[in-house]
């Protein structure tokens, strides 16, 4: 399903993504892995398209058709949802409307027609139970007055309602206590198909354990020094990160 | 070359300071020294500029001294006329020198051709573009500030009373008040008004009637040779009484160059309500200098919606609100969008002169392209209004890379037991908002509108119509896609 070749991509002029490879199927879930700085969060962000991201060499492909060249409109048209690390407050807009204005635009992208108010309104109820998000949605702002873990919800909701063919999540795992953790990881699991594909950033492996991935990577320094499976997570909580720069530094020298 | 062409302008408005015979000898030398510069260093266009302006003062002083003496109607409103215009004679027209003239230059404004006429009006107008989707409405149309009986409908009501102003002469109610509030103020184009306005509508709400629909005055600029219309309007809600006001300005496509003067002085009586919205919606011929003078009384309300669409090329809007007696609330709002190389320029004053008051202003400007916004608030505290509750705050956002905003809050507090706050803030889009929004499929465009409306939302969703707030941002996505 998705592609990455030799990817390389830097903010203000400053490299972070250093030739990174990887192959993604469709009904897999992929852990990305690695210490702070190592390219974690450049590579959501380079995937759904934010523009102070440059890509300077490589290739990203979503079911053969090139990514990088689409606006991040286009990229969510196409099926690519970021879940944001720090999803942003926004007063004025209404969540429904929000909702309701990205799924008509991404239906008319598809040739559709638009929702009809009563099928968006029962998909709004329906989803909401599936990811066990309670906050009462109409006549309030987008995450306005949201707590952290209401955001994060919010976040895995949108999923939820946009049906993306690939979803990244980006450390949706930070600043959730162990319930609000449980109750983001029980959404995705119940998101899970054998149509979609996951990536899912995070920083710590406790999440993994909500979340069990198919294939576990470790970034550093802009490039996949490891793979594996999910056992490779569990190493990495015991050995640490220090291990892998240890260990990366010694095949560099090599 | 500026430097030089302010210098003229002064000379000229110095030169108004005289009486009228003085003052064209006084010309006759100005434009001989402009035509020795002229022939020095080529400078007849501004040479021409100068003389124009100076035609148009001329052509008011004419039209002044050439009008009849008004037939029915007390003597009182000669004489009101007289001294107004003997202020006008005093002031001139306002120049950039002027403190709440600064960023308004109304010269390029006064010194082309009107006609001080409607003789070129255009019987036949359309007022579809003044149209609220769903609302229901007193229709009263004014086509270039004349009380139009066959486009006007509804207005036939118990409580209501609506006369063209130049048949309100002889009402007790009107002589009590016209004249009263606005004339108080040092607004040139107020004083000249006053001496030379000759159509408009006084309107009368009565004792307790409260109005099932709002009252819809549609301005409709139409004539086909460029006109300097004034217009004058006289309000007076009774006590108890409640109403929704909503004047909307148009301008027909086939209209001229035209400029207008309206002044509106608001009375609003004990425990009456008035929801006054203004809709600026005409088009590029069209320029606006606008008064609005409001007097409140003792538990009164008073809500003005102050909005204004891409279309008019220059809008200047005076709102003024007196609050003279204990217990009064008012609000104004006001959003503005702006497109092209428009320029609007809304400047409010509100007085609080007793205990016990509140008012509460929200404006917020977006300008697009080359246009320019201004605003500017003034709240006075004066000294006997202890307890005072008053809010202002102005927020803007730039979205046209050369488009310009100058905004100055104002608050003058004399007592010393008051809650009072002012804010500012001038913004551009917040880029992380709009690629989030896009994040999620929605396309650039879109996600603008979305985060427009955001901006406007502070102040759209105080409106006390549903209905006009839909239709308001109806229009904002239309000035955006448009602008």
């Amino acid at each position: 399903m998705l592609s990455i070749k030799k990817l390389h991509a830097e903010v203000e002029g400053k490299e972070i993504l250093k030739g990174l490879d990887l192959e993604i199927n469709a009904g897999e879930v992929h852990a990305i892995m690695g210490p702070n700085g190592s390219g974690k969060s450049t590579l959501g962000n380079v995937l759904a398209g934010r523009e102070s991201y440059e890509v300077t060499e490589g290739e990203v492909l979503l079911d053969g058709r090139d990514l990088l060249e689409l606006s991040p409109e286009d990229r969510a048209r196409e099926g690519v949802f970021l879940a944001f690390q720090y999803p942003v407050e926004i007063p004025g807009v209404s969540n429904i409307n929000f909702l309701k204005t990205a799924i008509n635009e991404i239906r008319e992208y598809k040739g559709l027609p638009p929702v009809e108010a009563r099928d968006f309104l029962n998909m709004v109820k329906e989803k909401q139970k599936l990811v066990e998000f309670e906050a009462k949605l109409a006549n309030r702002s987008l995450n306005e007055g949201f707590s952290g873990g209401e955001k994060k919800r919010n976040e895995i909701f949108q999923l939820a309602m946009l049906q993306p063919k690939l979803a990244i999540l980006d450390e949706t795992d930070s600043g959730l206590d162990i319930d609000a953790l449980r109750i983001v990881a029980r959404g995705v699991n119940q998101l899970r198909s054998k149509d979609n594909a996951f990536i899912v950033i995070t920083h710590y492996q406790r999440l993994l354990e909500y979340i069990v991935p198919d294939f576990v990577h470790v970034l550093y320094n802009g490039r996949i020094v490891r793979s594996g499976t999910k056992e490779l997570a569990l190493e990495l909580e015991e050995k640490g990160y220090d291990w892998i720069k240890e260990t990366a530094g010694a095949e560099n020298a090599i | 070359m500026i430097g030089l062409k302010r210098q003229l302008v002064r000379k000229t408005q110095y030169k108004h300071k005289g009486d009228t015979i003085e003052r064209e000898e006084a010309t006759t030398v100005v434009d001989e020294a402009l035509a020795e510069i002229g022939s020095n260093g080529g400078l007849t266009k501004q040479t021409m500029i100068t003389q124009v302006t100076d035609s148009l003062y001329k052509q008011l002083i004419r039209a002044y001294e050439e009008r009849m003496p008004t037939e029915e109607g007390p003597h009182s409103l000669d004489e009101i006329r007289g001294q107004a215009f003997k202020r006008f004679e005093k002031l001139g027209f306002p120049t950039v020198k002027h403190e709440d003239w600064k960023y308004t230059n109304v010269q390029p404004l006064i010194s082309q051709n009107y006609l001080l006429d409607t003789s070129t009006s255009q019987a036949e107008v359309a007022i579809g573009k003044a149209a609220i989707p769903n609302l229901d409405t007193y229709r009263v149309v004014l086509v270039d500030g004349i009380f139009n009986a066959e486009l006007s409908s509804g207005i036939d009501v118990p409580g209501l009373h609506i006369l063209p102003i130049q048949e309100a002469f002889d009402q007790l109610s009107f002589a009590k008040y016209f004249a009263e509030y606005a004339d108080k103020t040092d607004n040139p184009f107020v004083a000249l008004n006053t001496a030379l306005f000759k159509s408009g509508v006084f309107i009368t709400v009565t004792k307790n009637s409260v109005l099932e629909k709002p009252i819809h005055i549609i301005h409709v600029a139409s004539a086909t040779e460029p006109l300097f219309t004034q217009t004058r309007n006289l309000y007076v809600i009774e006590a108890n009484a409640e109403a929704e006001l909503i004047e909307s300005f148009i301008t027909e496509d086939n209209a001229a160059n035209n400029l207008n003067s309206l002044v509106s002085e608001i009375v609003v009586h004990e425990n009456a309500k008035l929801h006054h919205y203004y809709l600026q919606l005409a088009g590029k011929q069209s320029s606006y200098i606008n008064h609005t003078e409001i007097y409140q009384k003792k538990y009164s309300l008073y809500n003005n919606y102050n909005c204004s669409f891409p279309g008019s090329a220059f809008v200047r809007n005076n709102i003024n609100v007196r609050l003279d007696d204990s217990q009064v609330e008012s609000h104004l709002y006001g959003v503005t969008l702006t497109a092209g190389n428009q320029f609007v320029d809304n400047h409010t004053v509100v007085d609080h002169l007793k205990p016990h008051c509140e008012s509460y202003e929200w404006y917020k400007n977006i300008t697009q392209d080359t246009s320019t916004a201004v605003f500017n608030g003034k709240i006075f505290v004066r000294l006997d209004a202890q307890k005072t509750n008053a809010f202002q705050q102005n927020n803007n956002m730039l979205i046209g890379e050369k488009s310009a905003i100058y905004t100055k809050p104002q608050l003058e507090i004399f007592a010393d037991d008051v809650k009072c706050s002012h804010g500012c803030t001038i913004g551009q889009f917040d880029n992380q908002a709009l690629f989030y929004l896009r994040s999620r499929g929605i396309s650039e465009a879109q996600a603008r509108v979305l985060l427009v409306h955001a901006f406007a939302f502070d102040v759209t969703n105080r409106f006390a119509n549903a209905t006009v707030r839909k239709y308001v941002e109806h229009l904002v996505e239309q000035g955006l896609e448009n602008g």
